[in-house]
């Protein structure tokens, strides 16, 4: 696992209170992990702060799940 | 007797009769206030009278770019905006059949459009920190309309309508969205008025009076302190009974 991958993570289990293990790749923050809709908008502001990364709301809309996230960060990052 | 010591508020409109008292009545109660208007010397004047914990923030609402510039501003003149009021508004007033789409567009984008950018800009900030509250000054003439306001009635109305949708976003968060409507309040728009005129106003209102900014200001203080933190989505009316809503 990266660096990315494990900050990421860190944030998310952070945010939405779940064990560490069900953040798996292909876990979607909505359907999987319990998020509601303001939850993920709060989830990008809080990447954007850790990575020091610009999310535009388009590209935001495209981060369903915990995969997603970390393949976005790392390309901007 | 409601305290927001250690809060940072951004009051619009500070420059007119209602925006002024607002922001007194928020730096009274120990807020640090950021004074927006687009006349810089009444803003001036404002904050020359509180003394600290005032900071002159000028801003044309009528310029998208520039409202969306005016939380960044506060936040490094303040630290935060904890607080938001919109209370800028403008009319341009004219018969539904002669209203042009530029007097339609003018009042909808400085009393309705400025305080979604505004509130969108403010919003971050208030959900990192699980509080915060954003008073819309709306209008009586937005519950009633009112000929010759189709566009500022529409515009006021919307405050409503926009804040009730945020304040159910937002709510989880600690954070809440009200309105405060006046009726007549007595400024220097109302003071130009001629003594029938005065008389024809007074004969609607149950209170046989005009409202005083300064009560206006003190329902924003409420709605603003941590009191009411139970308090989301609703409209105040303070019209001295002229529309009991």
């Amino acid at each position: 696992m990266s660096d990315i991958a494990e900050r990421t993570r860190k944030i998310v289990v952070e945010h939405l209170g779940v064990e560490e293990d069900k953040v798996a790749e292909n876990a979607s923050f909505i359907d999987d992990l319990g998020a509601d809709s303001l939850d993920t908008v709060e989830l990008v502001m809080a990447f954007e702060e850790e990575f020091g990364i610009e999310i535009p709301d388009d590209a935001a809309e495209t981060i369903q799940t915990f995969g997603d996230a970390v393949k976005f960060i790392k390309d901007a990052a | 007797m409601f305290d927001l010591s250690g809060k940072s508020v951004l009051v619009t409109g500070a420059s007119g009769g209602i925006g002024a008292a607002i922001a007194r009545g928020l730096h009274g109660a120990g807020a640090s206030v950021g004074l927006s208007g687009t006349r810089v010397e009444p803003l001036e004047a404002l904050a020359a009278e509180l003394g600290g914990r005032a900071h002159v923030l000028p801003c044309n609402l009528s310029d998208s770019a520039a409202v969306a510039e005016l939380p960044k501003q506060a936040v490094e003149a303040m630290g935060a905006v904890d607080v938001l009021v919109n209370n800028a508004g403008i009319t341009r007033d004219n018969l539904f059949m002669r209203m042009s789409e530029d007097e339609w567009d003018s009042v909808m984008q400085v009393n309705l459009k400025s305080a979604m950018i505004l509130s969108k800009g403010v919003m971050r900030g208030m959900m990192k920190a699980r509080w915060g509250r954003i008073v819309n000054i709306s209008s009586i003439v937005g519950a009633t309309g009112n000929p010759g306001q189709a566009n500022y009635a529409a515009s006021k109305a919307g405050l409503v309508g926009m804040s009730k949708s945020l304040a159910y976003e937002v709510a989880s968060r600690g954070i809440t969205v009200n309105c405060v409507a006046p009726g007549f309040i007595t400024t220097a728009m109302t003071e130009k008025l001629n003594e029938d005129q005065k008389t024809a106003i007074l004969g609607q209102v149950p209170a046989g009076r005009m409202g005083e900014a300064d009560e206006i200001a003190a329902s924003v203080i409420f709605l603003a302190s941590p009191e009411a933190g139970y308090i989301t989505g609703t409209t105040l009316h303070i019209n001295g009974g002229m529309a009991m809503l």
